[in-house]
């Protein structure tokens, strides 16, 4: 069962496989190229919030422009695409290939009950699935580390480096080897159920797209521990002001490097949300005599954030729960395979 | 002959219609809503530049609030990956799945020659993609004018409205209609090669990701030769000075061209060379002071060299891409044609 | 009679292994041809050839009077059912019907659905969930319904049981003689065949063995036995078949334009299927110049 399991699956692993190598090689060559500048900025051997700050700076700036920042944003691209398309070329015609072309009566007649055909097709390519995502995520996540040391020296306010950022979250860690199971079983799920190979392919595709879309902002939040943090808000560091039919937006954007604010709302002093009307100074008036203006107001910032420290936690969090989703997803599909009558 | 190609592809026009129909909603609510916005904040009645930037800016500011960022990039997200759907899932099985299943034995054997069944059928498929492609560029260029007017009287710099911008423009105007026609031609072509459909879905997936990949980094740039500038770099302008292992030093100066794609960005030294130090004595001694260096980088006379693209190319561009990638997809489909028609298959 | 197929020297190399080799055919038209054929031997081949669905490798082969699908009239002409009846399994038998409606000028409507009412097929039904029976039927209807000149089926039978075998061989005949056919029809099963076909043509190791009209086939073949002779001794106007010896008696099947006389020799009368299988089993040694090889057994 696995020689046939292997036999099968051999070239799309291989078609993998070499991708996967490509891209190391890729990585590792511009890597090098990281870790020289890296050094020669100055960040690994620096003393004092300031020196570090520049000289993570320095580092930055360098990578900026170049083929480094290209790789960058294709790493990314590549390690959320990556489980999309193991579901969808891997996990969709598993089983649908074998209902489609008839071959389930040729597979399912030997010697070995369909629960173990099952177990073993899904259990061998789910954990291939993994490991790629897995390896794709750890090669990327080694490469771009220097970069997020500095981007955390730095200070930076680039939601490009905040790890803990929704649109960086899930193409490191552990995360996507959660997708990559979540995304095959899905594939596998649709493959059994619609019999037919390709409108499968499509379902896992947009299935799985809909779900990534809509986690980080409807699922994400409630999974964290987040902090609170009341800031004062005074005229001179209020980032947003605007006036306008009969509406006073105050705001003041607060960044936590590495981690990730979810809300920020504007509060009087009361506590409540600041819905106050314009006030004359700022509708009309010279810029201090606003900033003077608001600051009587004594409003603050309420952020709802998760810290940096809080990202494996929260991977561990998330990965896991694709990880169960993913088994409940490929029992009921074995339990289906072994109870229905196909003919 | 329309009939059949019609019936085979009923179900995938079904969705896609279905798709560009609930992405047409989401863009008229949403695109209502920011119109509605626009005329509050009086940006088409106002005169004089600064009160229309002050309009522009308060409309500008406004925008994350309503939402619109994500739909936003969202649709710049679905045009870009339309085209290579369209590849995967009505290209490459077009001729892979009859070859597959054995229907071309029947489908072939009809009173209709192979070349005629060949050309309505990407005819009538490839035109859909087309369409479907176009309509959903006319979609977004509808919900985002008042954004790029906005913009253009605030004057933005932002990549993110820049139209002309690498990461913009091929899902703006009539760019994503070639995308589509060359993604589709692609899969046909993989599919009458490789004769079966799962391996042709992969291999056109891979080979239009690399062409979309590589396009805009190595060859857009060079459709219409970018026009060339030089700004003088004064330490009021220097964006980026750093100094590398004491041999090296970086000065940059960001140059700004509201509504262009800078291509590059070079630091030059007065004879023309590209400048990377060494560091001036002022700046590289330990109790530097910030004059010195200012003064000793002043006295370097250094220049910003950019080649750029100017917004009034944009419409250039367009017609020149979207006609290479036609003519691109033209001549695949002419070799399938050719192709099919060797009989070599049994 | 004009030659509904002609071929001359036609042959099929897939990379190493000739699939046909050397095929010089001359078949009369208003016949039903049977090609008869072990497994493997390039039945297929040949009717792929015959229809454009290949190419030659070498040599050039005409049905209808003209190159396999040169022409959409051309294509018209042919009726073709492929092995395995293959129909889209997503489109129903009503759907069918259409597809060959609007891709045959020469389409006819009331022949196709009075055949499938006859059949009792529901035209609402997908073809994926018909029986095999029933989709070689849709497959056949489709063929006839077109009105073609040839009607070229490779192997249609061969997965069906045999009531759905014996009435899909009668509608062929109803058929064919309503439209006046030409058929050519491959199996290896010669019983069936033998039922129908007035003409054979039997392909071993991809090569043409015999192909002839049932009638001379039957009247210039006979079962000789006799006493134990060696083969040179024979009279110059017998071509040996196959002949198999015991230490006084030899028993041969020989091929003769005239009666055998000799008392010597008792002569019988061979049925198609026996004559068919003789041809089949005998090994072959490619022979020099084209013509069907035949060599005696020992």
């Amino acid at each position: 069962m696995i020689w046939l399991t292997w036999r099968q699956f051999r070239a799309q692993s291989i078609a993998a496989g070499a991708f996967v190598v490509a891209f190391g090689v890729v990585l590792l060559v511009s890597g090098i190229k990281i870790a020289h500048a890296y050094s020669s900025a100055g960040v690994p051997g620096c003393h004092g919030a300031g020196a570090c700050a520049n000289a993570a700076t320095t580092f930055i700036d360098q990578l900026r422009g170049s083929s480094t920042e290209l790789i960058y944003y294709t790493g990314i691209v590549i390690v959320y695409l990556a489980p999309a398309l193991m579901g969808m070329f891997w996990g969709a015609p598993l089983v649908a290939r074998e209902l489609e072309t008839g071959t389930f009566r040729l597979a399912w007649n030997q010697s070995v009950s369909r629960t173990r055909w099952v177990v073993a097709k899904l259990g061998l390519i789910w954990l291939a699935a993994m490991a790629t995502a897995g390896l794709l995520s750890l090669v990327t996540g080694s490469w771009a580390s220097p970069i997020f040391r500095a981007g955390q020296l730095a200070g930076s306010d680039s939601v490009s480096l905040d790890r803990l950022a929704p649109q960086l979250f899930g193409a490191q860690g552990i995360a996507p080897i959660g997708y990559a199971a979540f995304a095959f079983a899905l594939g596998v799920a649709a493959g059994v159920f619609i019999r037919h190979t390709i409108p499968a392919m499509a379902v896992t595709l947009v299935g799985f797209g809909l779900v990534q879309l809509a986690w980080p902002s409807w699922v994400r939040p409630h999974l964290a521990p987040q902090l609170r943090q009341y800031l004062p808000i005074t005229g001179a560091n209020v980032n947003e002001l605007v006036v306008e039919n009969n509406q006073f937006i105050v705001r003041r954007t607060i960044f936590k490097p590495g981690g990730w604010v979810v809300s920020n709302q504007t509060v009087n002093p009361a506590g409540r949300p600041f819905g106050g009307a314009p006030l004359q100074a700022c509708v009309s008036g010279p810029q201090s005599a606003c900033n003077a203006a608001v600051n009587t107001l004594h409003l603050r910032t309420l952020i709802s954030y998760v810290p940096a420290r809080g990202f494996w936690e929260l991977q561990w969090i998330e990965a896991g729960i694709f990880v169960v989703l993913a088994a409940a997803l490929t029992a009921f599909c074995a339990w289906w395979i072994r109870n229905r009558q196909l003919t | 002959m329309m009939w059949l190609t019609w019936r085979q592809f009923r179900a995938q026009g079904i969705v896609a219609a279905a798709l560009a129909v609930a992405l047409g909603v989401v863009l008229l609510i949403t695109g209502l809503n920011l119109a509605h916005l626009n005329s509050d904040s009086g940006v088409a009645t106002c005169h004089g530049a600064r009160a229309c930037a002050t309009a522009a800016n308060a409309f500008i500011n406004q925008l994350p609030g309503t939402g619109s960022v994500p739909v936003f990039f969202g649709t710049i997200a679905v045009i870009y990956l339309a085209p290579a759907l369209m590849g995967i899932f009505w290209g490459a099985p077009l001729v892979a799945r009859e070859l597959e299943t054995g229907t071309f034995r029947l489908a072939w054997n009809q009173s209709v020659s192979r070349a005629r069944w060949l050309v309505v059928k990407l005819g009538v498929v490839g035109l859909a993609a087309m369409a479907t492609a176009g309509l959903l560029s006319l979609f977004l260029g509808w919900w985002e004018s008042p954004i790029f007017r906005a913009a253009a009287l605030a004057g933005s710099d932002s990549a993110a409205v820049t139209r002309i911008s690498p990461q913009l423009f091929g899902a703006q105007g009539i760019a994503p209609i070639g995308y589509a026609a060359f993604a589709f031609a692609l899969g046909v072509t993989a599919g009458a090669l490789i004769r079966r459909t799962i391996p042709a879905m992969a291999v056109t997936l891979a080979a239009f990701g690399l062409v979309q990949a590589a396009w805009p980094l190595w060859i857009r740039s060079h459709l219409i030769t970018p026009l060339r500038e030089y700004f003088a770099i004064t330490p009021a302008n220097v964006n980026e000075l750093a100094i590398i292992n004491n041999t090296q030093m970086i000065v940059r100066h960001d140059v700004e061209k509201p509504g262009a794609w800078v291509v590059s960005d070079q630091t030059v030294s007065p004879s023309g060379h590209l400048f990377s130090g060494p560091p001036t004595h002022a700046c590289l001694s330990a109790n530097a002071s910030p004059n010195a260096c200012n003064a000793s980088i002043a006295a370097l006379h250094l220049r910003a060299l950019i080649s750029y693209e100017p917004a009034s190319r944009f419409w250039p561009l367009q017609w020149t891409e979207t006609g290479i990638f036609v003519v691109l997809a033209m001549a695949l489909a002419a070799f399938c044609a050719w192709r099919i028609g060797k009989r070599r298959l049994a | 009679m004009t030659a509904v197929l002609e071929s001359s020297g036609l042959g099929k190399r897939y990379r190493q292994r000739w699939a046909l080799r050397d095929c010089t055919l001359s078949v009369p038209s208003g016949h039903v041809v049977g090609l008869v054929g072990p497994n493997g031997a390039g039945k297929t081949t040949l009717l792929s050839l015959a229809v454009g669905l290949l190419q030659p490798t070498t040599g050039s082969v005409e049905i209808a009077g003209d190159r396999p699908a040169s022409s959409s009239a051309q294509l018209a002409k042919v009726g073709f059912v492929a092995q395995d009846t293959p129909t889209y399994s997503g489109l129903s038998v009503a759907d069918h019907l259409r597809l060959g409606r609007h891709m045959n000028p020469g389409w006819d409507a009331k022949l196709a659905e009075r055949r499938i009412s006859q059949l009792g097929l529901d035209p609402a039904q997908k073809a994926g969930k018909l029986s095999g029976g029933q989709r070689a039927q849709l497959a056949l209807t489709l063929a006839i319904a077109k009105r073609p000149a040839v009607l070229i089926l490779d192997e249609p039978i061969a997965s069906l049981d045999p009531l759905a075998r014996r009435e899909f061989l009668q509608i062929l005949m109803e058929v064919t003689a309503e439209q006046e056919l030409s058929v050519v029809m491959s199996s290896h099963l010669v019983s069936d065949l033998e039922r129908v076909c007035d003409y054979m043509i039997v392909l071993v190791a991809s090569r043409v063995q015999v192909a002839d009209e049932v009638d001379e086939l039957l009247n210039t073949h006979r079962q000789v036995t006799g006493p134990r002779t060696d083969l040179s001794a024979l009279p110059a106007d017998w071509q040996v078949i196959s002949a198999s010896h015991t230490d006084r008696q030899s028993t041969m099947l020989v091929c003769t334009p005239v009666p055998v006389t000799d008392p010597a020799w008792t002569a019988d009368p061979i049925g198609l299927e026996d004559l068919v299988l003789s041809y089949m089993s005998k090994a072959v040694r490619p022979s020099p110049d084209s013509s069907p090889a035949l060599e005696a057994q020992r």
